[in-house]
């Protein structure tokens, strides 16, 4: 289970600035537990959107965004609408928004911030990771997390290491930001790399104390424990 | 002159480098401040250069200051948190320390204490945004300052990358580091005069001083092991066979060194010259470049 909650609706609104049609993704899985991403918060999602002089070409929830295969068979379906839309909005943890930027070649909005519950759960296939950072930065980067994909996890900019697109660290790992950027290119969002992000809230990469205490986490905990007897 | 007194004149400026030892020994670097003081006009002092364990980069800076040669102190991202980033930049600005060269750093593991834990609460562009917060008065999450600071920050660029992503991605920071308060830039060491002046003309409308990298060659291995290893350092062929075939590599190196300075100079606002080791040949080398203090 991945814990997420709805960004700011300001926060989503500017992400969508300069926009007008806007296809809404939801997720059956941990987004719809969470109460942030499942049918009823896209319904909802559509209808503020619209208040707001958006036209929605179309929503879908799928099971499990994080599942590329899912994503691409979900969306089957709804190719035009897709196609309508100058971008997606995505109402789903980080990797869920990852694994559908990977997917389709369409300017990928996060609408959730993923919540830290201290490591990270879930069982996805794809190399897509979230370091639930409570401040879900896929918007400026094309939906390649910065903080899992650079090894120094810079929200920046590329450090200057890398040798042939390869980081200084592993000469089989690819520079994070190199990929950033060959992705905002394929997806004409290059003007992505002028904005300058503040100083992360590092509080919100703990869990908080009231979170660890749920039974969901009791549960994972419990969970956890079995499998290892 | 300042640093920033002689880049605003528009003077053709000379930096050099120092750095700091494994130890409590400064006899070496007292004695190269003391060759270097009047030569150039600011010397940069390196944080724990390549993630090695040093004497700190504040604490030397000061001395130089002391002995009367301008401290750059080098601030990496790599060993501090916004805290102690914060206040030891106040510390610099009451020890005396006028210029800040910002960088995020390498990571720990390419160090000598690779199994430390590496922070980077901050990056660079990030670093240069506080230096600006602090300078106006306050620090990051707002609260007013008793006593302000005025830095004159600096950034690097890389000159030379290997990729299309690489060269866009070193020219956007670039801009995200002037638009966060970087006042004059350093960059990689540069070999290829063409390249370099290729690199100044895509960022001329930036209207910030760049001052172009310099190491003296020392033998031919040495840069090879440059082009195969450093990230943004380009050594032609022509100049690694120059040392290859030289009977004094040493005064070949040096000619080199003063040849590049030759060629640099109508193309940027100076050069820093990192002699890494050879810091005592560097009046030698400004000399040969028919450089004057």
């Amino acid at each position: 289970m991945i814990l997420s909650e709805q960004k700011p609706f300001d926060e989503i609104l500017g992400y969508l600035e300069g926009e007008k049609n806007v296809f809404i993704l939801g997720c059956n899985g941990c987004a719809q537990s969470s109460g942030s991403g499942g049918p009823q918060q896209v319904a909802e999602m559509k209808q503020k959107l619209a208040e707001a002089g958006k036209n929605v070409t179309g929503t879908k929830v799928i099971d499990f965004l994080c599942e590329k295969a899912l994503v691409k068979s979900g969306l089957r379906g709804k190719i035009d609408e897709v196609a309508a839309a100058d971008s997606i909005l995505i109402m789903t943890c980080g990797v869920g928004v990852q694994a559908v930027a990977a997917s389709v070649n369409k300017v990928c909005h996060p609408a959730c911030n993923t919540i830290n519950l201290g490591g990270s759960r879930g069982e996805w296939q794809g190399s897509e990771r979230c370091q639930e950072c409570g401040q879900c930065l896929l918007d400026y980067t094309g939906g390649i997390c910065p903080l899992t994909a650079c090894t120094k996890g810079l929200v920046s900019g590329a450090c200057g290491g890398a040798s042939n697109g390869k980081c200084e660290l592993d000469p089989k790992r690819d520079c994070g930001w190199e990929l950033i950027y060959q992705r905002l290119k394929a997806k004409g969002q290059l003007d992505k790399l002028r904005v300058f992000i503040e100083p992360l809230d590092n509080s919100k990469l703990m869990a908080k104390p009231a979170l660890l205490s749920t039974s969901r986490y009791a549960l994972e905990q419990y969970d956890q424990e079995e499998k290892v007897k | 002159m300042s640093l920033q007194s002689e880049l605003e004149a528009g003077k053709f400026v000379i930096t050099a480098e120092v750095g700091p030892l494994k130890g409590t020994d400064t006899t070496e670097i007292e004695e190269v401040a003391e060759i270097l003081k009047g030569k150039v006009t600011a010397a940069n002092v390196t944080d724990q250069q390549s993630s090695v364990m040093r004497l700190g980069s504040l604490t030397v800076a000061h001395l130089l200051a002391e002995r009367g040669l301008e401290p750059i102190f080098q601030m990496t991202c790599r060993d501090r948190n916004r805290i102690a980033l914060q206040s030891d930049l106040l510390g610099a600005w009451v020890m005396g320390i006028k210029n800040v060269l910002a960088i995020t750093g390498d990571l720990p593991a390419l160090g000598d204490h690779p199994q430390a834990k590496p922070v980077f609460d901050l990056d660079s562009v990030q670093l240069l945004w506080t230096i600006s917060r602090l300078n106006a008065g306050y620090d990051i999450v707002g609260n007013e300052l008793k006593g302000k600071p005025d830095f004159f920050p600096g950034a690097v660029v890389k000159v030379e990358s290997d990729t299309e992503a690489a060269m866009e991605l070193q020219l956007s920071k670039m801009e995200k580091k002037i638009k966060a308060g970087a006042r004059f830039f350093q960059t990689q060491a540069v070999y290829d005069v063409e390249h370099f002046a290729r690199f100044m003309k895509r960022v001329e409308g930036l209207g910030v001083p760049v001052l172009a990298g310099v190491i003296p060659l020392k033998s031919a291995g040495m840069a090879r092991f440059m082009n195969k290893n450093v990230s943004g350092v380009f050594v032609p062929e022509e100049l690694i066979a120059r040392m290859a075939e030289a009977e004094d590599r040493a005064a070949t190196g040096i000619e080199i060194a003063a040849n590049l300075i030759k060629d640099l100079k109508d193309l940027c606002q100076g050069v820093h010259i990192m002699a890494i080791g050879w810091e005592k040949r560097v009046p030698q080398i400004l000399d040969a470049a028919g450089i004057s203090s």
